[in-house]
């Protein structure tokens, strides 16, 4: 398996997935230098209407450009984040997103729990393995993390944990968490 | 009535604004590259190539992925890879698929990323 690896970079995809403006871009932010990726879809009228800003007041402006983060563990060793485009209108998107990648992780508000439930079905779905992050916001209730779980209709070995996305060391924890969960995926499965 | 020419469809001619550079196209043999297959130059930039294309030649003596072309051109994801597939066509460039899934089944390569990513 080495001898497929050794002569291009190896570029792992972790994908950050959650409903609008859950705090995808922040977290990325948090742990990577950022960029953004520009896609086809140009901001129009389109949105007025669609993107649900209830209990999002200070997000004023939608982000059509992709997030996009890059770690660098070594050279030749890197992990690219890609913000998975939180409308409906970018789902598209995500098939090829997805293919190949290492996780996900779907950050969840609980003051907007339901606004996950499509990322979860997704990932769900295609097998690929994913944390839950539920983003600690300043004035949402604090729920157990077993609550969050129930609420989401987690299998058991999916982690579920809080977070800060604005912090790089939570930021950190939660990517670990994701790999950490992959293995054991990967493990369970040989 | 009116005997000014009126314009439906075809006739009003391509729609080029967005796609200039690649001449109106959205599709080419570019479309399936992965985000972050890996790009390398492999011939010398044309006489004719636009500063675009000699943007990736130079941008890609090293190689680099997909993605970090597209935020480095800042241009949309769908025009840099029509560029790309005109551009390996052309055997300008080389386009190498991560192989599916290697990594990501690698037990060693993840324990490496987790132990990276406790050290940043």
């Amino acid at each position: 398996m080495d001898s497929v690896l050794s002569e291009d970079p190896v570029a792992l995809k972790i994908l950050i997935a959650g409903g609008f403006g859950v705090g995808k871009t922040t977290l990325v932010g948090s742990i990577s230098e950022i960029k953004p990726l520009r896609t086809e879809e140009v901001l129009s009228d389109r949105g007025v209407g669609i993107d649900d800003l209830d209990g999002v007041e200070s997000k004023t402006t939608t982000t059509v450009a992709m997030d996009f983060g890059r770690i660098t563990i070594r050279e030749g060793l890197v992990v690219y984040l890609f913000g998975t485009p939180g409308q409906e209108r970018f789902w598209f998107m995500w098939d090829e997103l997805s293919y190949g990648a290492l996780g996900a992780v779907v950050i969840a508000d609980t003051r907007r729990l339901t606004d996950c439930f499509p990322s979860i079905d997704y990932f769900e779905q295609r097998g690929t393995p994913f944390v839950v992050a539920v983003n600690c916001f300043d004035d949402a209730d604090a729920h157990s993390i077993e609550d969050v779980r129930i609420a989401l209709d987690l299998d058991d070995d999916v982690p579920v944990m809080l977070c800060d996305v604005r912090r790089r060391s939570s930021a950190k924890e939660v990517m670990i968490a994701l790999v950490e969960h992959s293995l054991r995926t990967l493990a369970s499965a040989n | 009535m009116s005997d000014r020419p009126q314009w439906f469809d075809e006739e009003a001619g391509p729609v080029v604004r967005p796609y200039a550079l690649i001449r109106g196209r959205t599709r080419s043999s570019g479309d399936a590259f992965d985000l972050v297959a890996t790009v390398r130059t492999i011939g010398d930039p044309p006489d004719d190539s636009g500063p675009e294309q000699q943007h990736i030649l130079r941008a890609a003596r090293n190689p680099i992925s997909v993605a970090d072309l597209v935020a480095e051109l800042d241009l949309p994801i769908g025009v840099v890879r029509v560029l790309l597939g005109d551009m390996r066509d052309h055997g300008l460039i080389s386009v190498t698929s991560p192989a599916a899934g290697g990594a990501r089944s690698n037990e060693r390569i993840l324990k490496e990323v987790i132990n990276g990513l406790r050290a940043l």
